[in-house]
């Protein structure tokens, strides 16, 4: 963590995250009022937790942005549905320009255990599992090692906290696999069945894991709940900044001066982020355009800088705030490359289920392709747009495809004439510049 | 289809770790990317024996076990190196220059990404994002034992440290030009 004032700023998520790479051990993470979120909620009934919840307005920190309390209440009593209910936390992060969610569990895996175990009182699971990428292996260490460390305190286990409430947690290891992280997709993993999303509805809620109601929520979404709970729905919804509440791990990788992630309000605009937190451009470079939160939002341009990053904000700008990590196209990268680049990660990533993803990505690719090394034709660009609408919403079970589409919709939008000066130049204008590579040491 | 003899194939070692695997989950079937997982560790990759055995074990049939095993691309059902070097080549290390680390090492080690180095010690791979793309360009080291290690924010320097690091421990030389 590089916040530039480490205290100006409330920090519930990050507070005892230091610049030492260690996880917070239970002993120091319970003296920072660590596990009282959990106590107080265990004080409070289940419904009392999620009326709480869905009044903060905490929504999904894992791209889609769904009020997280109101996910929770699509959960059916016992009487309508009887049998276990499961939740799964989604840490099987690999959105490309995402690493936000690796942070909080190698530095603070409390604070993920906390607020999994309150969300598992709220929606009456006694079993959750930790749904993590198979490269996140210090992450994986960590989190072992403290399930381990919080059952030996009560707080994992059998009637935690001399409550009813018994939870137990478990770790599956994924093995690198993006499908996995949609939330169908990976309730068939954890069966031990190839990851292919299913159909909705009926949603996880009501029929997810072994066919009983299941939530999935991701590693930050969690972790806001111990705060959340401790403090009360009011003070959440002071921490943001416009509309959206509460404060979210921001990130910036590219060509900036001080690329890493910070803790900050929810609704801090994207100038602020880019150029007071991340340090703003390398000597030399310009900012050309930017992805507000992973590859698979739209590309926005340095007119957008001033809006707040908030999930409606960046909605209403015709991209979407994703998962809050922007990354940074410079003027001596080719956007048409990295949209290639983005394209190609989504075709190796589709898992085959879907016509317009299974064929139209790698047909995507092979147009960039040749766009790229100088053999595009005029009618090209005409045939992207064509098959990015047909791989847009509605066409496929789940959210790859039409993701894959965003950046490259918004690229043809917004760097048009780059596309173009591909057709004229007879390949990439941007092949023989240097600064676009490695950078000296 | 011939299934080879489960207690014959798998070791008292590896039937003991999956044994552990079972308690987590409901169904034997759950496990099984956890035992593929373990296996791997235990002989570096999963054979067609190996895989015929474990799905016997998991009571699966083998080509649904096999539909996972080449689905996660860090599951091996080919042998590799005692080293496995993992190029991230997505949005951020691309922009920071992948494509010239990704060159470098293909030069140096003499593979092309899927490859692995004459001497049989060392495979190159590319890879999607790791999530560590304020430190891009990143690569990750990955052991037969199913350890990881990452190293950042590379270099054309820091990159010829590491692959020298590498051969020095693992070998992969290669005599092929």
């Amino acid at each position: 963590m590089t916040n530039p004032e480490p205290h100006s700023v409330p920090n519930p998520l990050t507070k005892n995250i230091t610049a030492d790479n260690v996880a917070t051990p239970i002993d120091r993470y319970r003296e920072n009022d660590g596990y009282c979120g959990l106590l107080k909620a265990l004080e409070l009934s289940p419904q009392a937790v999620i009326d709480s919840v869905q009044a903060a307005g905490l929504r999904g920190r894992g791209g889609a942005g769904f009020n997280t309390g109101l996910k929770w209440s699509f959960v059916p009593d016992q009487d309508k549905v009887p049998g276990p209910r499961y939740l799964v936390c989604n840490a099987d992060e690999m959105e490309p320009g995402t690493f936000k969610d690796r942070l909080l569990m190698e530095r603070d895996p409390h604070l993920l255990l906390e607020g999994m175990a309150i969300a598992a009182y709220a929606i009456g699971a006694e079993r959750a599992f930790i749904f993590i990428r198979g490269e996140y292996f210090l992450a994986t260490e960590r989190l072992q090692r403290a399930i381990d460390e919080a059952r030996a305190a009560g707080l994992l286990g059998k009637n935690i906290g001399g409550n009813r409430f018994s939870l137990d947690i478990y770790l599956h290891r994924s093995s690198g696999n993006y499908i996995c992280g949609e939330e169908t997709a990976l309730l068939n993993a954890l069966e031990g069945k190839r990851a292919i999303p299913r159909a909705k509805p009926p949603f996880p809620q009501v029929s997810g894991l072994w066919g009983q109601p299941t939530v999935v929520n991701n590693v930050e979404t969690l972790c806001n709940l111990p705060h959340l709970i401790s403090h009360g729905e009011e003070w959440y919804r002071q921490l943001g900044r416009h509309k959206d509440t509460g404060t979210k791990l921001f990130g910036v990788s590219g060509r900036v001066k001080n690329p890493g992630v910070w803790e900050l309000p929810m609704g801090t605009p994207v100038r602020e982020i880019i150029e007071q937190y991340a340090g703003g451009m390398l000597d030399g470079f310009r900012l050309k355009g930017f992805l507000p939160g992973g590859g698979s939002t739209d590309f926005l341009t340095p007119d957008h800088l001033d809006l707040a990053m908030d999930y409606d904000v960046i909605g209403e700008a015709g991209s979407r705030m994703g998962t809050g990590t922007i990354t940074i196209l410079d003027d001596h990268s080719c956007p048409l490359g990295l949209t290639l680049n983005l394209q190609q990660f989504f075709a190796r990533e589709s898992c085959g289920w879907c016509t317009p993803c299974r064929d139209g990505l790698p047909w995507v690719v092979e147009i960039l392709t040749r766009l790229e090394s100088g053999n595009g034709r005029a009618q090209d660009l005409d045939l992207l747009e064509e098959l990015a609408t047909g791989m847009g919403p509605g066409n496929t079970f789940c959210a790859l495809a039409p993701g894959a589409a965003e950046p490259l919709l918004s690229a043809l939008k917004y760097f048009r004439e780059d596309f173009e000066r591909h057709l004229q130049y007879g390949g990439c204008p941007f092949a023989d510049d240097r600064r676009a590579l490695l950078l000296p040491a | 289809m011939k299934i080879a003899n489960t207690s014959e194939f798998l070791s008292a070692e590896e039937i003991a770790e999956i044994e552990r695997e079972f308690e987590i989950y409901p169904t034997r079937r759950a496990a099984g990317l956890e035992a593929l997982r373990i296996v791997q560790k235990h002989r570096g990759w999963v054979s067609d024996e190996a895989l015929q055995a474990l799905a016997a074990f998991l009571q699966v049939d083998t080509a649904e076990l096999e539909s996972l095993a080449t689905y996660y691309q860090l599951i091996f059902r080919r042998p590799v190196g005692k080293a496995v070097v993992y190029c991230c080549n997505s949005a951020s290390c691309w922009l920071m220059g992948s494509r010239d680390l990704q060159r470098q090492l293909q030069t140096r080690l003499q593979v092309r990404p899927g490859q692995t180095t004459d001497d049989g010690k060392i495979t190159l791979l590319e890879t999607p994002c790791l999530g560590d793309c304020d430190q891009a360009p990143v690569i990750m080291v990955g052991t037969a034992g199913g350890t990881y290690e990452m190293h950042r924010r590379l270099t054309t320097e820091k990159l010829e440290e590491l692959v020298n690091d590498l051969q020095k421990v693992y070998g992969g030389s290669s005599d092929e030009p």
